[in-house]
């Protein structure tokens, strides 16, 4: 699992806050209206712990990890 | 519609000819649908969809197949046929469900059958919610089916026809999409596992399961078969909606709306989250995703909008931009704030003063796939393609120039926007 986990934002729940940001800029910086912009990259394993406590600590949780890669489908 | 050309490229049979679009002219045209399958019948049908290559007609294209299997997996499904067609340039779904309603009905109860659902919901525009809910009426009476039959009136605006707002629709009133995950396949409508079909992709469902998957791949392109819906509007001199074969080249699509009686400047493709093209580069590509693919657009939802060389395409992506930044539910922040602030720099580019083509850019990427649906994205590609295609007016309009006048051909509702 280590080497393929990425972070994704649910932006119907995220309401801009920053924390995350702040927690965490080697992976999140803020857009122009400040939403979170995260890395695609995968994440590196020095930073799985950072990262771990940064999705906890989001106050809408709209932050997560998905262990898999890969885009995600909205059409189903 | 009109009647001219909907079957000449192709002579299908979305269309039920000139006679009525009642029960029994349907099942004079079509011969009764199939039903009362068996497992082993339920698993060859769904097998053969798979060989036909049928996929979505919604604008998304996903294989209607492995949806199908999808949700015939899970526990008491529901299906929902999606006749919403938010996008308001289009008419091929209303016009499918005023002329074929049985069809359609057909395709949703076989998709229920097939799935194990023991209802279908027809979720209909409002202008044929009457006509559709007459042909339910009426096979109700001559007792049919065995899947029990709902129709319901869409929810107006650009993102209600998005899979997931349908079914947010239904449950609670709100048109809005919902974010993924779970997919509607595993936990959709009230938790169930929820088939979310265009209702196009349901009338060709209704006829794969009449006619097989090699009269349905007769027509078309291998990698892409069958034949599609489309709505042609803009500068041709019969707009309408056409059945096409897939891979029907552009000008001959074109031919078949009669063909445009002035110069044309560029075709807006697939929809107003679709892309603009250069008419002279675009007229000669068959309308497929193949063969748009490397001008950026594809066929989406099936319009094709034509431009006339003295219109202002600047000025026409304004309009819908304006329109589509209205059309925001709202709920991702990227796109309740982006979408505005793109449609200010698209306004001050068409009016050629005070725009920031590097801030423009700038936003595009900060909006681009960051929302909870396609919503976002689809405006940014329309953009983007409009920067690409009208380059040249760019600096026109920068220099007080601009080479033709707002055409105002593409519709944008009045009163848009939530």
């Amino acid at each position: 699992m280590t080497g393929s986990a990425r972070l994704r934002v649910d932006f119907i729940a995220c309401d801009g806050r920053g924390l995350c940001a702040a927690a965490l800029p080697e992976l999140i910086t803020l857009d122009d209206w400040g939403f979170p912009i995260v890395s695609s990259r995968d994440v590196p394993s020095r930073l799985l712990g950072d990262v771990r406590a940064t999705v906890r600590a989001c106050p809408r949780l709209a932050l997560r990890l998905d262990a898999r890669a890969g885009g995600h489908d909205r059409s189903a | 519609m009109t009647g001219a050309g909907l079957l000449a490229g192709s002579r299908r049979l979305l269309h039920p000819g000139p006679g009525r679009a009642d029960l029994a002219g349907h099942t004079a045209r079509y011969g009764p649908p199939p039903s009362g399958l068996g497992r082993l019948e339920r698993e060859a049908l769904i097998a053969e969809v798979g060989r036909a290559g049928l996929t979505g007609r919604g604008g998304a294209g996903f294989p209607t197949a492995r949806k199908l299997a999808a949700v015939a997996a899970g526990h008491a499904p529901v299906v929902i046929a999606n006749g919403t067609e938010g996008e308001p340039a289009s008419a091929k779904d209303r016009v499918l469900m005023a002329r074929s309603p049985h069809l359609v009905l057909d395709g949703a109860v076989l998709a229920a059958e097939l799935t194990g659902a023991g209802r279908a919901v027809i979720v209909v525009h409002r202008d044929v919610r009457e006509i559709v809910g007459e042909a339910a009426a009426e096979r109700a009476r001559a007792g049919l089916d065995q899947v029990r039959l709902e129709v319901r009136t869409a929810a107006e605006g650009f993102v209600a026809g998005q899979a997931s707002a349908v079914v947010r629709w239904i449950q609670q009133g709100v048109p809005s999409p919902t974010a993924t995950p779970p997919r509607l396949a595993q936990r959709g409508l009230r938790g169930a596992p929820t088939l979310v079909q265009n209702v196009e992709t349901l009338a060709h469902l209704a006829l794969i399961a009449r006619y097989g998957a090699t009269w349905f791949r007769s027509a078309g392109t291998p990698a892409e078969p069958g034949t599609m819906l489309v709505t042609v509007l803009g500068a041709v001199r019969q707009p309408g909606v056409l059945e096409i074969a897939i891979g029907t080249q552009l000008g001959h699509l074109l031919d078949l709306a009669d063909g445009a009686p002035a110069p044309l400047q560029a075709l807006l493709l697939g929809g107003y989250f679709g892309a603009w093209a250069a008419a002279a580069k675009a007229s000669g590509r068959p309308f497929s995703s193949a063969g748009l693919a490397d001008l950026g657009a594809g066929p989406g939802a099936g319009l094709i909008a034509a431009l006339p060389a003295d219109a202002c395409g600047l000025g026409e992506t304004a309009r819908i931009m304006r329109y589509l930044a209205g059309e925001s539910a709202g709920q991702c922040g990227p796109c309740r704030f982006g979408l505005p602030a793109i449609a200010g720099q698209v306004d001050r580019l068409a009016a050629g003063h005070d725009a920031d083509p590097g801030l423009l850019r700038r936003w595009l990427g900060q909006v681009d796939g960051r929302g909870g649906c396609a919503h976002p994205d689809g405006a940014v590609r329309l953009v983007r393609s409009a920067l690409r295609t009208f380059g040249a007016d760019v600096e026109r309009h920068a220099e007080g120039r601009c080479s033709g006048g707002p055409a105002h051909m593409l519709p944008v509702p009045r009163g848009g926007g939530r």
